[in-house]
């Protein structure tokens, strides 16, 4: 059965360093990174801000966002961290499809190609 | 504790164990028929360890959900924003922000370059059989602490339903549990661990809605409603508290709180039982849906229980909570008890019971495929075994693991589920998270830096919580019972609960000085080249098994 053998077997035709010189690889590799390490570390900046903030700022949180509301900073803010969270998730989904999966694919078939080519 | 709150909860746990016992033998009886069924098809090594890497994005989320939101999210989670307002609400945040690191770094690329397990990632390009070791033994760590919190919360919840708070009849119910999950992951495999994940998943979901909207009814819709009830309940009670305000439950100790929160965040995306779902679909844009799906309705749920918590406080009041058996653990039962008796109880009740078997059942099987895949198959026999005596390796381990997580969950009775889980958490963030990371991004990593990020990662977690308050304490805050592990001794030299904050940076830093230090094994930067290729292209990447 084909899926129970090490990749390593399988695919060892295809010259991976020579790949990775393709233009179109190296757009998809710049893409990818250059997306999904930035929007992260925002992300992962503005959590550990709530953090730091409903440790050191505890008070400062409690504080009712009008004069006699009950709802308070904190809350906003926590609520707020449901929805960056909801935002990026569709926002990198919609750049993925957009722009990482149609050269994803196209590599994949250049892959499949040589790998046939290969074997022949 | 005076008599008569005893009394106020004794009252308020009155409940028929009959019907809550029925309503889950429903559960049971109806999952165990879907595994079953679904058990028909299992002939492969993929089959049994993937279901056949053919489920769709969509029944894929509901599993992560069914099996990210254990018992710990609904019973402790509940409970923790009950009894300490806001403070509970971290753990939810932390829960969910967590879902990017694996949504952005992690499901893609794993599905992309693994097949069974997070090990066969992690030793695709360096060496073998040490870094496939490693990478077991910290799957075996997480998922040993992880079942641990499942049993715990088995445990809590009967003494709340059944009214057995003693040790005999409690151990029972865990060994039931136990039972149970060996039986599903035997006969069904991935294929029916994730059935039973998904109709878990609905039933939570749906269960946490209705009662939200029901608490959200009695409130007129309005939020600054339930806010004022609520603070005006935990004001009425003995020892009142600022519902409202922050730093309830860990206020004394800041550092505390955010180490915490670095776990949490941190180690969702390197939970062995977690990396294990994006193997059973067919893609890695399936793996992408499947996160989405999971954001999505975790997201939902955990809105959910910040309602529900504070419900818990009006309809029910803190201190008949933390009087109840199962203390903060027992906040959501008691809940649904008040508004809609014994029926809404019995079935919520059956719920979590449905939450804790799902969620063991995939750590087992995730646990299981590991020592099989990854010990016994690779490390042990050196590769040199064919996939069904491996399968057979995995079946026998599941009933080892069922024998040792009944043990466990016997020995952690009354511990709070959430904060077990963030133990588990820690170790996950610590052992896992820098590895994966490094091998998915840096080609300059080296086996040196994996042994020593996950040796050193899991090494460091699990001292600083043995020599931390959680373990032993004598000396517990004016007024409070000692909630140490072993009581009456103490031999803890370190103030934090939560490891983290050192031990994340630590694994990190060891990673890297081990891949740039001079010595050590040479790497083959040709196969570093194929992982980044494949894992980027998706070229190569495991196929859906087709019958």
């Amino acid at each position: 059965m084909s899926t129970e053998e090490t990749p390593q077997k399988e695919h060892h035709r295809i010259d991976y360093p020579a790949f990775e010189e393709n233009p179109t690889y190296k757009q998809l590799k710049k893409r990818q990174r250059g997306f999904v390490w930035p929007v992260l570390i925002a992300a992962l900046a503005w959590y550990i801000l709530y953090v730091i903030l409903a440790t050191y700022a505890s008070k400062w949180m409690a504080t009712p966002i009008a004069e006699g509301s009950v709802i308070s900073i904190g809350l906003v803010l926590g609520l707020g961290q449901f929805v960056t969270t909801f935002v990026i998730t569709q926002w990198y989904v919609s750049y993925a499809n957009k722009k990482l999966d149609p050269l994803a694919s196209d590599l994949r078939s250049q892959l499949e190609a040589k790998q046939k080519a290969g074997k022949a | 504790m005076n008599a008569e709150l005893l009394l106020a909860a004794d009252a308020a746990t009155k409940n028929d164990p009959v019907l809550n016992i029925s309503i889950f033998a429903a559960f049971v009886i109806v999952t165990m028929f879907v595994v079953i069924r679904a058990s028909k098809n299992n002939k492969s090594a993929a089959d049994y360890y993937t279901g056949g890497r053919g489920f769709s994005g969509a029944q894929n989320g509901m599993a992560i959900a069914g099996d990210y939101l254990s018992a710990a999210s609904f019973l402790g989670i509940t409970g923790a924003i009950a009894l300490a307002g806001y403070d509970g609400f971290l753990y939810s945040i932390g829960f969910l922000v967590a879902w990017l690191v694996a949504l952005l770094l992690v499901a893609e690329l794993m599905r992309n370059t693994g097949k069974f397990t997070m090990a066969d990632v992690l030793s695709f390009r360096l060496h073998q059989r040490p870094v496939r070791l490693a990478a077991a033994i910290s799957t075996l760590v997480v998922c040993f602490f992880y079942l641990l919190a499942q049993m715990a919360g088995a445990g809590g919840l009967v003494s709340l339903l059944l009214g057995i708070s003693d040790s005999v009849g409690q151990s029972i119910v865990v060994g039931v549990v136990g039972a149970l999950m060996v039986i599903y992951v035997l006969v069904g495999g991935m294929k029916g661990t994730t059935w039973v994940q998904i109709i878990k998943a609905a039933l939570l979901i749906i269960g946490a809605g209705v009662m939200t909207v029901w608490v959200l009814a009695l409130n007129g819709f309005d939020l600054s409603h339930l806010l004022t009830a609520g603070q005006d309940a935990a004001h009425a009670v003995k020892k009142p508290f600022e519902a409202l305000a922050y730093g309830n439950k860990y206020g004394k100790n800041p550092i505390d709180f955010i180490s915490l929160g670095m776990a949490l965040v941190l180690g969702t995306a390197g939970l062995p039982h977690v990396l294990m779902r994006f193997y059973t679909v067919p893609t890695a844009k399936e793996a992408r849906k499947s996160v989405v799906w999971a954001i999505w309705l975790i997201g939902i749920f955990y809105l959910f229980t910040l309602v529900l918590g504070g419900g818990a406080v009006i309809l029910v009041g803190p201190d008949v909570i933390a009087a109840a058996p199962g203390k903060d653990n027992s906040a959501a039962p008691l809940l649904a008890q008040a508004l809609g008796g014994a029926v809404l109880m019995g079935i919520v009740s059956a719920i979590a019971f449905a939450t804790i078997l799902a969620v063991v059942a995939g750590l087992t099987i995730t646990a299981a495929t590991s020592f099989a895949h990854d010990i016994y198959a690779s490390v042990i026999k050196r590769g040199e075994v064919s996939p069904n005596a491996e399968v057979k390796i995995a079946k026998r381990t599941v009933v080892v693991i069922g024998v040792l997580a009944i043990a466990g969950g016997i020995g952690v009775q009354g511990q709070n589920i959430a904060f077990l889980v963030a133990l588990a958490f820690a170790v996950a963030a610590s052992a896992n998270l820098p590895t994966i990371i490094y091998s998915l991004y840096w080609r300059g990593f080296r086996t040196r830096g994996a042994l020593w990020s996950m040796y050193g990662g899991l090494i460091s977690s699990i001292f600083l919580i043995a020599i931390s308050p959680v373990v032993s304490n004598v000396a517990p805050a004016a007024g409070a019972t000692s909630t140490a592990m072993i009581k009456g001794v103490d031999f803890h030299l370190w103030d934090l609960s939560n490891p983290g904050i050192i031990s994340i940076p630590l694994a990190f830093i060891l990673g890297w000085l081990g891949s740039v230090l001079p010595g050590g094994k040479k790497e083959n930067s040709w196969l570093g080249a194929e992982m980044e290729v494949r894992s980027l292209t998706g070229h190569g990447a495991e196929k859906e098994v087709h019958h």
